[in-house]
């Protein structure tokens, strides 16, 4: 009998909420508009909402996914696989590039820029705990100093790549320095509103960024110092040429996605040598206790300092890659909607969890891409996976498993 | 006639307009176990925390070997030959019992480590069987056993001991106290703030009676144990 109420009950809210979005239709025909209504998808998702809420198809879907095996990383048998594993995995994203579709290696190579910032925001909420709602901004510091390095001065990818994630650590610690002592929702805030600042400067600030129009014809990175275009600037040699072989625009396709995997690479080496380290652990500890930290002798301002930096500072490198790969960028790239992208791929992996971050940065770039047919439906989908996944899994695809080190136990130690 | 290794001299500490310590002045020497003992909400553990420099004192000295610490940051505080074993323990809940001991010698190197971590096995040896195990899963009397572990990882000269006793069993209690002694003997000064005055003073070789936020009593610890006012107060009778 309850469960009837509760039914008509969501169904009703059903039929309010759907009926102002699917019921009615604004017709345009040539200079009169007409509104349509039509009541049978309305009805429909009643129905469905109705007869759902009756079995409880909610408690029975959950029973299922807890049910699903979880992958513990820590297992054993894992762990004694994990250099295979990811010898394969490495070996298969080498080699795909030459046997996939342009469109494939393109999509590819847009999922690992998003790798790399879930990496980087993993550092800044998972690991230490911080919530950041402005990570754009980094990605931005990072993509319009390579933009503007190589404009005026003509300096290449490669010496701008390290200049960009510097760039974007020195302004994670400008943020930094003055927020950091300010805790989780104002702590939110503000790096929400420096994310504003940031894309608002680079929109106003005409004579430097061409303000709204942005920046065009950002050079290509360059591989072992030939270009990647149909013709060679002056003094410099192509690609094509140096190899004796006719152009083809694949070549710049698969040295981009080349180049997205050596710093998804680099990002993933550098930090996993990090979380090992006594500063990785202090990241981690400060999460979950400051008192005792700073009872530790700790200094919190400088650890959490330095996670602030280092997430920025991959932002960085990946924004520097966006701006090289895309040759055009302007201040709408970087809106609160990318630092959104960033945060959802770091909550639905798992927080902390590496293996989980890749995995949903992966889902959450390409699958859009794959629905590119019913686009407009995109952002729905979107937020009907987030928030199912928030009922059914709270701690992520993956959930976080520290790496450890083990003791040997008492017997084996006097062995 | 030495000079004590710590030294509180007419401290003021206040929570905004509430003065929780009143001028307090107390010495520790080298070697001691001294005790801090009082009610509920008497200052115990502001007077520790102002040690530790937060919240700060408003006037008065906190000397340590010597120096005025009183202005000096926190985590300066913590780093030069004090540690504390803080109240409600608080260890690091996620962390296993390794990490938990490794962060507490942060600013040890490699090898320090592992001949602290030897010796804080040795104290505790349930901490050996455990080191893999997340510290949030085990047992009160383990984690004030990690917690003790942990602020010894520094290798402090000056160990601060906030309510060890806490909610936890008499046995455990009287294992804990055994090992307090045992740090004592190895030449960690022990400071000792405490509820269960009885054991404390027990253990200690002198102690302090807090009462709103002001010393009202100090002598020997066994003085202060047969002491009728003492018994009276803090000890049932």
């Amino acid at each position: 009998m309850k469960s009837l109420k509760t039914a008509c009950m969501a169904a009703l809210l059903t039929a309010v909420l759907t009926l102002p979005l699917l019921g009615a239709h604004l017709v345009v025909n040539g200079l009169s508009t007409t509104l349509v209504v039509n009541l049978w998808p309305v009805g429909i998702a009643v129905l469905l909402v109705f007869v759902a809420q009756l079995l409880d198809l909610k408690a029975r879907l959950g029973a299922i996914t807890q049910a699903l095996p979880t992958v513990s990383l820590s297992s054993a048998s894992f762990s004694r696989h994990i250099r295979l594993w990811l010898a394969v995995v490495l070996v298969a994203a080498l080699i795909f590039p030459f046997v996939a579709s342009r469109g494939a290696v393109d999509v590819a190579t847009y999922a690992l820029t998003y790798v790399m910032l879930g990496l980087g925001l993993n550092i800044v909420v998972g690991f230490a705990g911080l919530l950041d709602l402005g990570y754009v901004a980094f990605y931005a510091v990072g993509a319009y100093s390579y933009a503007l390095l190589s404009q005026y001065f003509g300096l290449s990818f490669w010496v701008c790549l390290p200049i960009g994630g510097l760039f974007a650590a020195t302004f994670g610690i400008l943020l930094g320095f003055p927020v950091l002592r300010l805790r989780g929702d104002y702590l939110a805030i503000v790096t929400l509103g420096f994310g504003e600042i940031i894309r608002l400067v680079l929109n106003n600030w005409d004579s430097l960024t061409h303000g709204p129009d942005g920046i065009n014809g950002i050079a290509r990175p360059t591989v072992f110092g030939l270009e990647l275009n149909r013709r060679a600037s002056p003094g410099g040699t192509t690609l094509h040429e140096f190899f004796g072989i006719p152009f083809d625009s694949l070549y710049a396709v698969i040295a981009l996605y080349l180049i997205a995997l050596l710093l998804v690479i680099l990002t993933l080496f550098i930090i996993n040598r990090l979380v090992r380290m006594p500063v990785g652990r202090a990241w981690e500890a400060l999460r979950e206790d400051e008192i005792a930290c700073r009872s530790l002798g700790l200094n919190p301002t400088l650890i959490k300092l330095s996670a602030f930096a280092l997430g920025a500072c991959f932002a960085g490198l990946a924004g520097a890659f966006y701006a090289s790969r895309l040759g055009t960028i302007t201040p709408e790239s970087f809106t609160f909607i990318e630092s959104a992208v960033v945060l959802a791929i770091v909550v639905l992996g798992g927080m902390g969890s590496q293996i989980g971050v890749i995995l949903a940065a992966l889902l959450l770039t390409v699958l859009p891409e794959l629905a590119r047919s019913f686009s407009e439906y995109r952002m729905l989908i979107f937020g009907l996976v987030m928030v199912l996944m928030m009922i059914w899994r709270p701690q992520g695809l993956m959930p976080a498993t520290r790496p450890r080190l083990e003791l040997p136990t008492a017997e084996e130690a006097h062995q | 006639m030495s000079e004590p290794m710590l030294s509180f001299e007419n401290v003021h500490t206040f929570y905004g307009k509430i003065e929780a310590l009143k001028g307090v002045s107390l010495t520790v020497n080298r070697g001691e176990i001294v005790t801090l003992i009082g009610a509920n909400g008497a200052g115990k553990t502001t007077l520790l925390m102002t040690l530790c420099g937060s919240p700060r004192a408003a006037s008065g000295t906190i000397r340590f070997e010597g120096e005025d610490i009183t202005q000096r940051e926190t985590h300066l505080i913590m780093q030069g030959g004090i540690a504390v074993s803080p109240e409600g323990r608080r260890v690091f809940p996620g962390l296993s019992v390794l990490e938990n001991l490794q962060m507490g010698g942060f600013f040890s190197d490699a090898e320090r480590i592992e001949e602290d971590l030897e010796r804080v096995f040795t104290l505790f040896p349930r901490l050996r069987e455990r080191s893999a195990q997340r510290a949030g899963t085990m047992s009160g009397g383990e984690q004030q056993m990690l917690a003790i572990g942990r602020a010894l990882m520094s290798r402090p000269r000056l160990l601060l001991l906030d309510e060890p006793s806490l909610g936890l069993a008499p046995l455990i209690i009287a294992q804990i106290f055994q090992i307090v002694q045992e740090i004592r003997d190895e030449g960690v000064t022990v400071f000792l703030v405490e509820q269960n005055a009885h054991r404390a003073l027990a253990l200690a070789d002198r102690g302090y009676v807090i009462e709103n936020g002001r010393i009202v009593m100090s002598d020997t610890g066994s003085a202060l144990l047969a002491n009728a006012d003492i018994r009276k107060a803090y000890l049932g009778g």
